[in-house]
Parts: structure tokens; C-alpha cells; sequence
């Protein structure tokens, strides 16, 4: 059988070279199916990626809806960097600024070393039943929506929530802590929930790589005499050092993404001078208020710097990630 | 000497256990919360300082959910998008991953970089709203549907499953005198059923999670998945404190005289437990299919 197949299979390779060379039109006449098969999918992000972009440029004309939307560009009165500029000198450009960094970077100090202490601490577990345990529980919350998520935590944070309870009977508060009607708080909260939801999930990744390291490293260090923490400290972390330096520059690029759902879902009135994130604000004035040309200055202006952040960060990954190699 | 090591490594694997143990405590017990209050009488719920045991088991919250035309009409929408969506999404995106697995493939490059570009940047909320009003997507079933079909994550996924698998079949296929099409339905499909399955199931959670499309793109009553008919209980819940007098008692005569916090908490857990149950099988798939997407990037 494998005889029979191997010169055939020289044959096919050997074709396949030669239709490199034919003719645009033949090359495409021979791949008919293939490009037919990718067709849905180019029509698709033509229509669902490509036309939003272009539609960007409602963003310098003062859009009035009414009209098939791409011929009202033209009728619309062009109005150059009017809504950035509005957008920058508003005071609400340096409060939404604030909270989106401030969320992203609180959600970072917090759930950034989160994942890296449980995937290690899963790997020193000796009992692998217990073991297994541990990453199928961590990993369930990542399954959940944003929407129970937050059903979840405006219970659990309730003046008689559970958190309350707990917190009296150890005596640590006398009068219950009312988490949502503080704003100083929400950051906090947020970053708490973006850990709870993803801190199992995302330690995939380190307990991935720390699959990889080679045994002999560990028994090398045992034989030097290291103990478990040595262990840690002088073969794991090392190894996983270019994964973690690679999570934490991507991290950075995405800094602008400081979430909606989270903070539409659990915000209130009152907290709403610290939870009004850029994705929100862009929701509320472009959708909800109609300032539709508003928006989406707003939402190109967040594109566009999140998009060299994380080119940047790419860049700057892709970099690290090939010194560390050699 | 050795004794003492023994004893290290003891109380090193207590400590873990204490350790992992509150993790594991602090990930189930907000559910097990949830669940406590949906399963106890709703008069008594509002006495409140209900934890980790229900004082006064009663599954009048559930009946009533359950017979909630809101409810259950959410349910079957979101049921709906499930079952539609996903099969149309994982053909689409293998159809476009398999074409792209041909490295002699007529526009390789460009059509790639078209999809990668599209993961970096975006148009934003509001041109895609005026889109899908353009493409008359708002406000029908079918915004569940089509603007999901792709994903450009999972494709690359499912790319690099293709491209990993053996040529000799396909050639062989070829020499019958197959076409592209048939080898792609006949021979690549059944043998990327590892990889489909995976993405398949995290599609499938999508759409079952997806609540701001169902919020934002759609207004009739009949259209809103469950998730969205949560998200409408989750604000009444909050604007309940601002409420008059008057509000409130018409919104609890229309809900039965059930408490409003053991009808939200029986409603999480109907939106929950359906991603309980599915959860080990998706849990067996995913950690390969997270591992191919690491190993290419």
C-alpha cells in the first residue's frame, strides 16, 4: 500500500510545483472550488469588518440618520476633527481616560501574577486527583457570561451579601460596606471580578509551558540539593520567564480594552464618575444619546491608539520572544 | 536528615492544599450562594442572612420561571442561536481555513493578512450598528446568525489542525479523480473532528453567553435571548432602590408576589446550568485546542 502511494504522491507534489507557474487565470480556473469556499467568508469581512472601517468616516461629518447609510455620507456636512476635538476639550475626555487606565492597570496588578501562583501552585500538588480537581473548578467561571457574573457580584457585594457577612464575623467592619454606592470602589471591584472570572483559565497557558521544561532541570537542582521553593525560584520562574514577559507586553498593548460588559452591567448612578469606561461612553452617547457622529470619533480615536499599542506590544513580543529562543 | 525532608514536603503540601482548597472555595461558593436563595421560599428570602443553607426549601421561584412567557421564550431563542449558529459558523470558518491550508492557494497572502488585519483594528460600535441597519440585520433573528458566522481566532485554530494532517489521503483522493470540494467534505471534515468539536463547543458557549447583540440590535419583545431577559431583571434589581412605592408593587403583582431576589437567582441558575452540564465535555476538548493556538503563535 505505502508503495503504491509514494510515487503518486511524488507525482502530486511535482504537479503542484508546475501549477505554480501557469498562468493567473488557469491557476484560478484549477482552484475554482477552493476560492469558492473562501468566498462566504471575503464577503463577509467585507461586510462586517471592512464596511465599519470605512464607515469611520462618520466620524468627520455630522451624520443625520435618515437615508441608506454609505449615500448619506456624502449629503452629511463634513465637519473635519470637530467631535475629537470636542471629544478632547470636553472634561469628560481626561474622567474616561482615568478610569479606563486606572481599570486596566488595577485588573493587571491583580490578575496578572494571579494565573502564574496558581499554575505553579497546581503543578507542586503531588495528588494528581486533586490536581485535576483544582484546574476544572478554577476554570469554570471563564464559561459563565458577564451577565450572571454580575448577578453574582452585586449579590455577593450587597449590604447583606455574603462578603459583608463574612467580613462582620471575623470582626474586621462593624457596619456592612456598601461596595456599589461608593465610586473609589468600582475599580477595585472590577479588577476583583476580572480576576475571579479568568485567573483558572489564563494559568492554561503557564501550566502549558511549564509542561515543557525539561525533567533533568529538576532533578539537576534536586541533586544540588534545592528544596521545592529553590525549585521554584531557581528552575520554574527562570523558565517561564519569556511567557511571562510575552503575556505582560501583549497585556499592556490591549490596556486600552478595559472592558463593557462588567462595567455596563454593575454600574450605577452613583458610581458612574468612576465606571464610565471608553467602551461605555461611546455606547451611551453614540447609541443610546444618538450622537451617532459623536461615537464614533470616539470609538476611532480608541481604534486607532489601541491599534499601535498593540502593534507595538507585538513588535516589541515578537522581539523578546526570539532572543529568548537563541 | 531525611526525616526533616519528609517533614519539608508535608507541610509544603498542606500549605498547597489550604491554598488551592480557598481557591476552590472562593470559585464555587458565590454559585453555591446563588443557588442557596433560588431554592428557598421567596417571603422568607427577604429576612435575608441566607449563606450556605436554605432556611425554608421551596422551588416556587423555579415554577415560577419557568412559566414566565418572557423566560421561556428567551430560553428558545437562545436555544435557536445555538443550534443554527454553530453548524453555519464551523462550516464557514473550516471552509476558509481548509482553503487557506493550500499553500499554492491564488491570493494566500493578501486574503491572510485581510482576516489578521481585522483582529488589530475595528470600526467600533457605532459604524457596525449602521452596518447591520444597512444590511436590514437589525431588529430579526438572523443578527444572531450571520454577524457571528466568523472568527478569525478559531479559523487560524482550525488552519493549523489542517495543516498538520497527513497529505497522503488528499493525494491519493486527487488521483481518483476528486475534486476540492469533495475532498474538503469527505476527508478533511471527519478528520478535523477533534479541532471542530473544540471550537464548535466555544461557539456554541458564545452564542449561549451573548447578551449585548440580543440588548443592543434587536427591540421586539419576542426576539430577546436569555440572557437579555436577565440583563432586564438585573436593572430592575438595581433601579429598585430608586423606584417609587407604586412601581414596585405593580412589578411584584405582575411577577406573583415572588421576591424579587429568589426569581433573579433562579433565573442565573436556569442561564447556568445548562453551561454546567456541558462543561465537563468542554473541559476534555479545550486545553488541546488552546495548546495548537499557542504553539503557532
Amino acid at each position: 500500500m505505502k508503495t503504491q502511494i509514494l510515487p503518486k504522491f511524488q507525482n502530486a507534489t511535482r504537479i503542484e510545483k508546475k501549477s505554480k507557474k501557469l498562468p493567473l487565470i488557469k491557476r484560478v480556473i484549477e482552484q475554482k472550488y477552493l476560492l469558492l469556499m473562501a468566498l462566504p467568508a471575503i464577503i463577509w469581512v467585507f461586510i462586517f469588518s471592512y464596511a465599519p472601517m470605512y464607515g469611520l468616516y462618520m466620524g468627520f461629518v455630522d451624520y443625520k440618520p435618515g437615508g441608506p447609510f454609505f449615500s448619506s455620507f456624502f449629503t452629511s456636512e463634513f465637519v473635519g476633527f470637530k467631535w475629537f476635538s470636542y471629544f478632547f476639550e470636553s472634561g469628560d475626555f481626561f474622567r474616561i481616560m482615568r478610569n479606563t487606565l486606572a481599570t486596566s492597570f488595577l485588573s493587571l496588578i491583580i490578575s496578572f501574577p494571579a494565573p502564574l501562583i496558581l499554575a505553579i501552585a497546581i503543578n507542586e500538588v503531588n495528588n494528581r486527583y486533586f490536581k485535576k480537581t483544582v484546574q476544572t473548578v478554577s476554570y469554570l467561571p471563564h464559561f459563565i457570561s458577564w451577565v450572571i457574573v454580575a448577578n453574582i457580584f452585586l449579590t455577593l457585594l450587597s449590604a447583606e451579601g455574603l462578603v459583608n457577612n463574612i467580613l462582620q464575623g471575623l470582626h474586621l467592619i462593624d457596619e456592612p460596606i456598601l461596595f456599589f454606592q461608593e465610586g473609589k470602589n468600582f475599580w477595585g471591584i472590577i479588577a476583583s471580578a476580572n480576576t475571579w472570572k479568568d485567573m483558572g483559565f489564563n494559568s492554561i497557558i503557564y501550566l502549558a509551558a511549564i509542561a515543557g521544561i525539561n525533567p533533568n532541570m529538576y532533578e539537576a537542582a534536586k541533586v544540588d540539593g534545592a528544596n521545592r521553593f529553590q525549585q521554584i525560584l531557581y528552575v520554574t520562574l527562570p523558565a517561564l520567564k519569556p511567557t511571562i514577559v510575552i503575556l505582560l507586553i501583549l497585556a499592556l498593548g490591549g490596556i486600552l480594552n478595559a472592558g463593557f460588559d462588567q462595567q455596563y452591567l454593575m454600574q450605577n448612578d452613583m458610581v458612574l464618575e468612576y465606571s464610565d469606561v471608553i467602551d461605555t461612553y461611546t455606547y451611551r452617547y453614540g447609541l443610546q444619546n444618538g450622537m451617532f457622529s459623536y461615537g464614533a470619533a470616539v470609538g476611532f480615536f480608541k481604534s486607532i491608539v489601541a491599534f499601535i499599542l498593540v502593534v507595538t506590544a507585538n513588535r516589541v513580543a515578537k522581539k523578546i520572544g526570539d532572543n529568548s529562543l537563541f | 536528615m531525611r526525616k526533616s525532608v519528609i517533614k519539608v514536603e508535608t507541610v509544603f503540601q498542606i500549605i498547597l492544599f489550604i491554598f488551592l482548597t480557598t481557591i476552590i472555595l472562593v470559585t464555587l461558593l458565590p454559585f453555591w450562594n446563588i443557588f442557596v436563595i433560588s431554592i428557598n421560599n421567596a417571603q422568607d428570602t427577604i429576612r435575608g442572612g441566607l449563606y450556605f443553607w436554605p432556611r425554608d426549601l421551596s422551588f416556587e421561584s423555579y415554577k415560577t420561571i419557568l412559566m414566565d412567557r418572557e423566560i421561556l421564550n428567551g430560553a428558545k431563542v437562545t436555544v435557536l442561536r445555538t443550534v443554527i449558529g454553530t453548524p453555519l459558523s464551523l462550516l464557514m470558518i473550516s471552509m476558509l481555513a481548509y482553503a487557506l491550508s493550500k499553500r499554492t492557494l491564488v491570493g494566500r497572502k493578501p486574503i491572510t493578512f485581510m482576516f489578521i488585519f481585522t483582529m488589530f483594528f475595528g470600526g467600533g460600535l457605532i459604524p457596525y450598528y449602521m452596518v447591520l441597519k444597512s444590511v436590514h440585520l437589525i431588529d430579526t433573528f438572523w443578527v444572531y446568525i450571520i454577524p457571528n458566522l466568523m472568527s478569525v481566532f478559531y479559523m487560524i485554530l482550525v488552519r493549523t489542525f489542517i495543516e498538520q494532517l497527513p497529505k497522503e489521503l488528499e493525494e491519493c483522493a486527487k488521483m481518483e479523480g476528486a475534486n476540492d470540494l469533495q475532498i474538503f467534505f469527505k476527508i478533511i471534515l471527519p478528520l478535523s473532528k477533534p479541532i471542530l468539536a473544540t471550537v464548535g463547543l466555544f461557539i456554541a458557549i458564545g452564542h449561549w453567553n451573548s447578551w449585548f447583540d440580543s440588548y443592543v440590535f434587536t427591540y421586539k419583545p419576542d426576539l430577546k435571548t436569555l440572557q437579555a431577559v436577565l440583563v432586564k431583571i438585573l436593572n430592575q434589581y438595581q433601579t429598585s432602590g430608586m423606584m417609587s412605592d407604586q412601581q414596585q408593587l405593580a412589578d411584584s403583582a405582575k411577577r406573583m408576589a415572588v421576591s424579587p431576589d429568589s426569581l433573579r437567582m433562579a433565573a442565573t441558575m436556569v442561564a447556568t446550568i445548562p453551561i454546567m452540564i456541558v462543561y465537563p465535555f468542554v473541559q476534555k476538548h479545550f486545553a488541546q485546542g488552546i495548546m495548537v493556538g499557542s504553539i503557532k503563535e
